[in-house]
C-alpha cells in the first residue's frame, strides 16, 4: 500500500468537552490510489466530513496518521496543500460575486500568472457548462449551478487529489446527473477522487471502490460489484396477477412454497441461467404483469454488512435504491 | 479534456503557463502573500460595495451623528469655542471606529461559510483573508471620513492645520482604524453568530463617548474620568484635535501623539496575532 496517494491509518478523533468526549472516528483505515475514485459511504453523522477535514489538513487527528503523496497531513501540511483541492459540504462561494468573479478570484489565489487566469477561467466555464451564466451573481444561480461552480472553483489549481464532500446532497435528480457528469470528466482527465456520499446510487455510479463507514470505522470495503456479491446473488423477479399463478410458477421452478403474487427465483447472474428460469416460467403459460432481473443494491449491502439500514437520508429523493442496479428485462433478453 | 487534467505530479513545472505550487524562494513567497492580500482586499471591497445596507450605513450614519451633535446637543455644550470645531475630530473618530468595527461582521460571515475551509486547505497564509478585510476597512473608512469631513466643513468646521498637521492627523486616523479593524477581525473569528459580531460594533461605538471626544474629561465624575483618561481613544482624539484645530492649553502635543501611536500600534499587533491564532484554531 506504499503507492497510495492518500493513506489513512487508524485515524481517531474525539469531539466534545473532556468529560463527555464522543469518539467520532475510531480507527479509520483507507487508501486511495492514483487515478482511482474512492467513495466513503455512510449515513449522516458517520464521520465522513471529519475524515475529509483531517485528510485536507483542516483538522488534527487525535490518533493514527494520514499522508497525501507520502506527506504527513499534520507535520507536512504545507506540502500537502498544493496537491489537493477540497470542495466541502458547504458551498464555498461569494454569493455577491458573479460566477466569473468567483473563479477569477480563485485563479489569483492559485497564483496563476495574471494573464493565464482569464484563459483558465474560460476553460473551466466551458467544461462545467457555466459560460451562459458567467456574469450572473452566484446568488441568482440554481443550487445545481452553484454546485458546479463550486467544483470548478476548486480546480483552478489542477489538483492531484480532489476531495468532494457530499457533492450532490440536496440537489434534484437532474442537477445531480449534471454534477456526476462533470465529476466523471474530471476523473477521466486523470484526477484522483476522494468522494463522500450518503447516496448508494452515487457511490455505485462514480466509485471504483467503496468504503462503508459505520460507527467511526470502515465496516466494509471493495468494488461496488464485490460488495453487492457479498450480499448475495441476483434473482429473477416475477410479478403475477394472482397468488395461484405465482404458486404454479414456483412449482415449475422447483422453489419452496411462499406467500403472495411475487416470485423471486435466485440465479447465478449468468444469461444462460436467467434464460432457463424464464423459459421454465413461460412454459407454465401464465403471463406476468412485470418482471426484472434484480441485482442486490448497496442498500442491501449496508443492511447485510452492518446489520442496519443506512437511515432515512440514505437515498436521493424520489428514487428507489434499486433503480440503478436493476437490470431491466429487455437488457437481459438482448 | 486537458482543461480538467491535474498538473504533472513531479516536478511541479509550469505547463500551459500554470503554476500551482508555491515558489521556493523567500522573496517569491512574500510576493505571493502580498498578491493574496491584494486579491482578498479587492474581494472584501467588492463585497462591501454590493451590500447596499452597509454602504448606506457607512455613509449616512456618521453624517447624521455629526448633524445631531452640532445642532441638537451642540447648543447646550460649553467647550469654550464653536462646538462643531470641538466635536468634529471626535465624530470622525467615532465613524472610523464604527466602520472599522463592521469588519467583525464581514469576518464572521466568512468564518461561518464554506469559503474558510477551502482557503485553509490551500497553500496560502492563514491570515490573508483577515488582512484582506482589514485593508478593505482602511480604504472604506478613508472614504467615509472624507464624506463626514466635507459635511463638517459645510456646516462651519474650520480646521487650522499645516500640510504636516494634516498628514499627521490622517496617519493617526489610519493607525486607529487599523487597530480597531484588527480587534474587530479577532472578534469576528471568535464569535459564532452575526448578532454577536454586531454587538462589537456597538461596543466600539460607545468608546468615544467615554473619552474627551464630545465633552472635556474633567466634566465627568472621578471614577469615569479615570477610565476616560486612560482609554486609547482619548490620546488619539486629543492628538487629532491638536493637529487639526490646535492644542488645548496645557497639552503636550508630542507626548500625546506618541501615546496615541503607541496605543494603536500595540493594539493592532496584539489583535492581529490573536486573530491569526484564532483563525488557525477555529474548528
Ligand atoms: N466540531 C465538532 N464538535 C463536536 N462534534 C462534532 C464536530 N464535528 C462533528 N461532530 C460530530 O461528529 C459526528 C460526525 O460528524 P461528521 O463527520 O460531520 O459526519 P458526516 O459528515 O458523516 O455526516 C457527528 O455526530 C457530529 O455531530
Ligand atoms: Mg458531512
Amino acid at each position: 500500500m506504499t503507492d497510495a496517494l492518500v493513506l489513512a491509518e487508524g485515524l481517531r478523533k474525539d469531539f466534545g468537552p473532556p468529560r463527555r468526549r464522543v469518539r467520532v472516528l475510531d480507527g479509520v483505515d483507507l487508501a486511495l490510489h492514483r487515478g482511482e475514485v474512492l467513495a466513503l459511504l455512510g449515513p449522516n453523522g458517520a464521520g465522513k466530513t471529519t475524515t475529509v477535514r483531517i485528510l485536507t489538513t483542516l483538522l488534527r487527528p487525535d490518533g493514527g496518521r494520514a499522508t497525501v503523496a507520502g506527506h504527513d497531513v499534520v507535520r507536512d501540511a504545507a506540502r500537502v496543500r498544493p496537491l489537493i483541492s477540497l470542495t466541502g459540504q458547504q458551498v464555498a462561494l461569494d454569493l455577491k460575486q458573479s460566477v466569473r468573479e468567483n473563479l477569477t478570484m480563485m485563479g489569483r489565489l492559485a497564483h496563476l500568472p495574471r494573464r493565464a487566469v482569464r484563459g483558465r477561467v474560460d476553460e473551466l466555464l466551458a467544461a462545467f457548462d457555466l459560460a451562459g451564466v458567467a456574469d450572473r451573481r452566484a446568488a441568482t444561480c440554481s443550487g445545481g449551478t452553484r454546485r458546479r461552480l463550486d467544483l470548478a472553483a476548486g480546480l483552478l489549481t489542477r489538483p492531484q487529489v480532489l476531495f468532494l464532500d457530499e457533492p450532490t446532497t440536496g440537489l434534484d435528480p437532474r442537477s445531480r446527473q449534471a454534477v456526476w457528469e462533470v465529476v466523471r470528466d474530471v476523473v477521466a482527465a486523470g484526477t484522483s477522487l476522494f468522494l463522500t456520499t450518503q447516496y448508494l446510487e452515487e457511490a455505485d455510479r462514480l466509485a471504483d471502490r467503496v468504503a462503508l463507514v459505520d460507527g467511526g470505522r470502515v465496516a466494509a470495503e471493495g468494488t461496488p460489484a464485490a460488495l453487492k456479491r457479498q450480499v448475495g446473488e441476483a434473482s429473477v423477479e416475477l410479478d403475477l396477477a394472482t397468488a395461484a399463478d405465482a404458486d404454479r410458477v414456483r412449482g415449475a421452478l422447483g422453489l419452496p412454497a411462499a406467500e403472495g403474487a411475487r416470485v423471486l427465483a435466485p440465479t447465478d447472474g449468468s444469461l444462460a441461467h436467467a434464460r432457463a428460469v424464464l423459459d421454465a416460467a413461460a412454459a407454465t403459460g401464465v403471463v406476468p404483469t412485470a418482471w426484472t432481473v434484480r441485482q442486490p443494491t448497496l442498500d442491501d449491502a449496508f443492511l447485510a454488512l452492518t446489520g442496519h439500514r443506512t437511515g432515512a437520508a440514505g437515498r436521493p429523493a424520489g428514487q428507489s435504491a434499486g433503480q440503478s442496479a436493476d437490470l431491466t428485462a429487455k437488457e437481459v433478453a438482448a | 479534456m486537458t482543461a480538467l487534467a491535474p498538473s504533472p505530479a513531479s516536478p511541479p513545472t509550469s505547463r500551459a503557463g500554470v503554476r500551482a505550487n508555491a515558489p521556493a524562494s523567500a522573496l517569491g513567497r512574500a510576493g505571493d502573500a502580498l498578491a493574496d492580500v491584494v486579491t482578498m482586499s479587492g474581494r472584501a471591497l467588492r463585497l462591501a460595495r454590493r451590500d447596499l445596507d452597509s454602504v448606506i450605513t457607512a455613509a449616512v450614519l456618521p453624517v447624521a451623528i455629526l448633524l445631531l451633535f452640532t445642532y441638537v446637543f451642540g447648543g447646550a455644550m460649553d467647550v469654550g469655542g464653536a462646538y462643531v470645531t470641538y466635536a468634529t475630530p471626535g465624530i470622525i473618530l467615532l465613524c472610523a471606529g464604527f466602520g472599522a468595527a463592521s469588519t467583525a461582521m464581514a469576518v464572521e460571515h466568512d468564518m461561518s461559510g464554506g469559503m474558510v475551509d477551502r482557503l485553509r486547505s490551500m497553500p496560502m497564509a492563514p491570515w490573508t483573508m483577515l488582512t484582506g478585510h482589514v485593508a478593505a476597512s482602511l480604504v472604506k473608512n478613508l472614504l467615509t471620513t472624507a464624506i463626514v469631513f466635507g459635511v463638517a466643513v459645510a456646516i462651519g468646521f474650520r480646521p487650522d492645520a499645516s500640510l504636516l498637521d494634516w498628514l499627521g492627523a490622517v496617519g493617526l486616523l489610519l493607525l486607529f482604524v487599523h487597530a480597531i479593524s484588527w480587534s474587530a477581525a479577532f472578534v469576528g473569528v471568535l464569535v459564532r453568530s452575526p448578532d454577536a459580531a454586531n454587538g462589537f460594533t456597538f461596543f466600539v461605538m460607545f468608546l468615544p463617548y467615554v473619552s474627551s471626544a464630545f465633552v472635556p474629561v474633567d466634566t465627568m465624575p472621578t471614577w469615569l474620568r479615570g477610565f476616560a483618561e486612560h482609554q486609547p481613544v482619548t490620546p488619539v482624539i486629543e492628538a487629532v484635535r491638536s493637529l487639526l484645530v490646535g492644542a488645548a492649553p496645557g497639552t503636550d502635543v508630542g507626548a500625546t501623539a506618541l501615546l496615541a501611536v503607541a496605543w494603536c500600534v500595540g493594539l493592532a499587533l496584539v489583535f492581529a496575532v490573536a486573530a491569526a491564532w484564532g483563525f488557525r484554531r477555529r474548528r
